[in-house]
């Protein structure tokens, strides 16, 4: 789960990170009020998860609190990049010296950390790491042992941050790290990292990506989601505890498991090529035990998905027995009634597959179709797709 | 031979009490596996029953294997308690610790992975089915009955995709098939795989599956270039998948332009891996080679 600005700037707040004094609103009066009580010129920052804000106009100076309640009116509703703007930062104004930019961050292919600082920040990181390499410095993290004040002087040597900035840079190092460790963040990035005129280090902008598998032990992480951003048919799904991503094309997919489905997603659009560029409209895996229930909620969600024309069922029975599978699939069109009214292509193969293409052709549901391979029964949902 | 499983490899079950751990214990045994006991901490001393078989229940990994030389651990406890089952086990000096949990979190998962380094054990895992090397045996959750023996050797980050793949070649059979997991954390790697199967005189020919996320494809396919000698066909799942989204394995997500099954695909092939579009046609690439090796 990536934070927004000002849910980062709140947690790096808790934990000591120097930030300037500021607040959220939703409206342009609360974006006023906020202004009013911070006192003196204020940034209006708009809050959308994608880069480019700025560029797009959604980052904004204002002097006076009836200014910004101008640009908060300007920017709320705004539309970057697809995401609507529904809250801003009003954030106080800062001069700035300097921007550096810092970051602690999954390495994937140690199974450990990376820290990547420098003294080049306030732009795309990727831009720097492209035209100037040697301005990055990449600082390998043991999970063991973490950063202590050693290995974060280490850091700002390796980044070449000036003397009079180090010491600060090196607390706020320690500081950035307690937040990666005791949020269970995969990311936490300071960017800028600002000098101001007057020598003092703060961090302006943040990102922050929170483990969803650690929420376990982060009750308080629940709150930071923002559900109204998602999307309906996600949210729908989400509640009813299925692993579902909705996309833009016009085969629903189900199936078990996270690999298989991803497949299945690729092999439709294959097929689809052949059909006028039909594509799936939706990720969804049910997992390994497909009961009548799941298989019910799942068929409901995509079915609900007006974009939907036809729906693929593709099942490898491992450890879930076919026949399981088709008694859900029998189970589900009975729960849903008049509700379905989509073609549904299913492949059933593995583990019992004869006794579920015998359940489903005995109950010979007038939606309801089989295929023998993957690959076949993903021609014939793309085909009835584009019919 | 076959990697990291044999006719020889002692096993024991970390959760074997719990619902899922008896569940694929009870599948284990009818698969052949020498599962030799179970760990949960709290039932020392107590046995529990497998269709009439006693099998003895220990406080700690390190009594199971002072009582029955275990070297090969299957991990189903509950993802809040894995990290410490984890260390439990690589500090009792187990030689094979498969974690088969999913929903880890990462900053436990790197924590037993730092723990693990200079130790004696291999983990395999998280958030994977395990290793089944058929007829011999079986350490996880992946079904005995999908595909025999035979001269092919498979990775896959994915469980139910190492099942499609052994389905569609179970004419040809599998020394061993190994899942490393989904997550973007895991303790062997594809690399680790190829090298035991360049390595296993059992092993014919590989087959890879990926997925998108990370550049652990990328990395398997300049270690093939410049290791391999035996074939490898490969697959990536991934294609339509779009940027920013999780496909479900906490692993799979395309973040930018980085970890696209595209670039996957590109590197495989550049390596001289040849790359199937579907599962069935990597069967039929994969068929293709044996049959030239045969003949």
């Amino acid at each position: 789960m990536d934070l927004y600005e000002y849910q980062a700037r709140d947690v790096f707040d808790s934990y000591g990170v120097p930030v300037l004094a500021g607040g959220v609103a939703t409206t342009p009066e609360q974006a006023r009020d906020i202004a009013a009580s911070i006192g003196g010129p204020v940034v209006v920052k708009a809050q959308v998860k994608t880069g480019g804000r700025g560029k797009a106009g959604g980052v904004k100076l204002a002097d006076t609190p009836e200014d910004a309640h101008a640009r908060a009116s300007d920017i709320l509703g705004m539309d970057i990049k697809g995401h609507t703007v529904h809250r801003v930062l009003v954030a106080q104004a800062s001069d700035i010296a300097e921007e550096y930019y810092f970051s602690y961050l999954l390495d994937r292919a140690n199974r450990s950390f990376l820290c990547i600082a420098s003294v080049e920040g306030g732009v795309e990181i990727e831009e720097v790491a492209a035209n100037d390499p040697d301005a990055l410095a990449r600082v390998p993290i043991d999970a063991g042992t973490g950063v202590d004040e050693a290995l974060a002087r280490q850091i700002v040597t390796a980044a070449r941050f000036p003397d009079e900035v180090a010491d600060q840079v090196v607390a706020i190092a320690v500081s950035l790290w307690k937040v990666f460790v005791g949020e269970d963040a995969t990311l936490v990035e300071v960017n800028p990292m600002a000098r101001t005129p007057d020598g003092t280090v703060l961090a302006l902008d943040g990102k922050v990506s929170l483990d969803e598998n650690a929420a376990f032990r982060h009750p308080g992480h629940a709150e930071l989601e923002d559900s109204a951003a998602a999307d309906p048919l996600e949210q729908q799904a989400k509640a009813k505890d299925l692993n579902y991503v909705k996309l833009d094309g016009q085969v629903g997919i189900i199936g078990n498991g996270a690999g298989l489905v991803m497949s299945t997603l690729d092999v439709v659009a294959y097929a689809g090529e052949e059909f006028g560029g039909v594509k799936p409209a939706n990720f969804l895996d049910i997992g390994g035990g497909a009961s009548a229930q799941v298989m019910a909620d799942g068929l409901g969600i995509i079915l609900s998905d007006p974009s939907v024309r036809s729906v693929f069922v593709n099942v490898f029975g491992g450890i879930t027995a076919c026949d399981a599978v088709a008694d859900g699939i029998v189970a589900a069109l009975g729960l849903l009634g008049n509700s379905a009214t989509k073609p549904i292509v299913v492949r059933l193969d593995g583990n019992n597959v004869e006794e579920g293409r015998r359940i489903l052709d005995e109950a010979a549901h007038p939606l309801v179709e089989q295929a023998d391979t993957m690959d076949g029964a993903a021609r014939r949902a793309a085909e009835l797709a584009a019919a | 031979m076959a990697i990291f499983l044999s006719e020889n490899s002692k096993v024991i079950v970390q959760g074997m009490t719990g619902s899922e751990g008896s569940k694929h214990t009870r599948r284990m045994l009818a698969s052949g596996t020498a599962i030799v006991g179970g760990v949960t901490p709290g039932k020392g001393g107590q046995s529990a029953d497998f269709d009439g078989r006693a099998l003895p229940v220990f406080d700690s990994v390190a009594e199971a294997i002072a009582e029955t030389a275990a070297d090969v651990t299957v991990i189903f406890v509950p993802p809040k308690f894995a990290k410490s089952a984890v260390i439990e086990a690589v500090d009792a000096g187990i030689g094979l610790a498969v974690v088969i949990t999913e929903g880890i979190p990462v900053h436990d998962s790197t924590s037993f992975w730092a723990h693990a380094q200079g130790s004696l054990t291999r983990i395999i895992g998280p958030n994977c089915p395990g290793v089944i090397s058929p007829g011999r045996s079986n350490a996880g959750i992946i079904p005995a009955t999908i595909a025999g023996p035979g001269r092919i050797g498979l990775v896959s980050k994915s469980g139910t995709l190492t099942y499609q793949m052994m389905y569609e070649l179970r004419d040809i059979g599998f020394s061993t098939a190994v899942g490393i997991g989904g997550d973007p954390v895991i303790g062997t790697t594809h690399i680790d795989c190829l090298e035991a199967f360049q390595a296993d005189p059992d092993t014919e020919a590989i087959v890879m599956i990926g997925e998108i996320g990370g550049d652990a494809e990328e990395r398997a396919a300049e270690y093939i270039a410049a290791n391999l000698t035996k074939p490898v066909v490969g697959y990536v799942a991934g294609f339509t998948a779009p940027e920013g989204k999780t496909m479900g394995h906490a692993g799979a997500i395309v973040s930018g332009s980085s970890g696209t099954a595209q670039a996957k695909q590109e590197a495989l092939e550049a390596a001289g891996v040849k790359v199937g579009k579907t599962p069935s046609e990597t069967a039929q690439l994969m068929r293709e080679l044996v049959g030239s090796i045969s003949s």
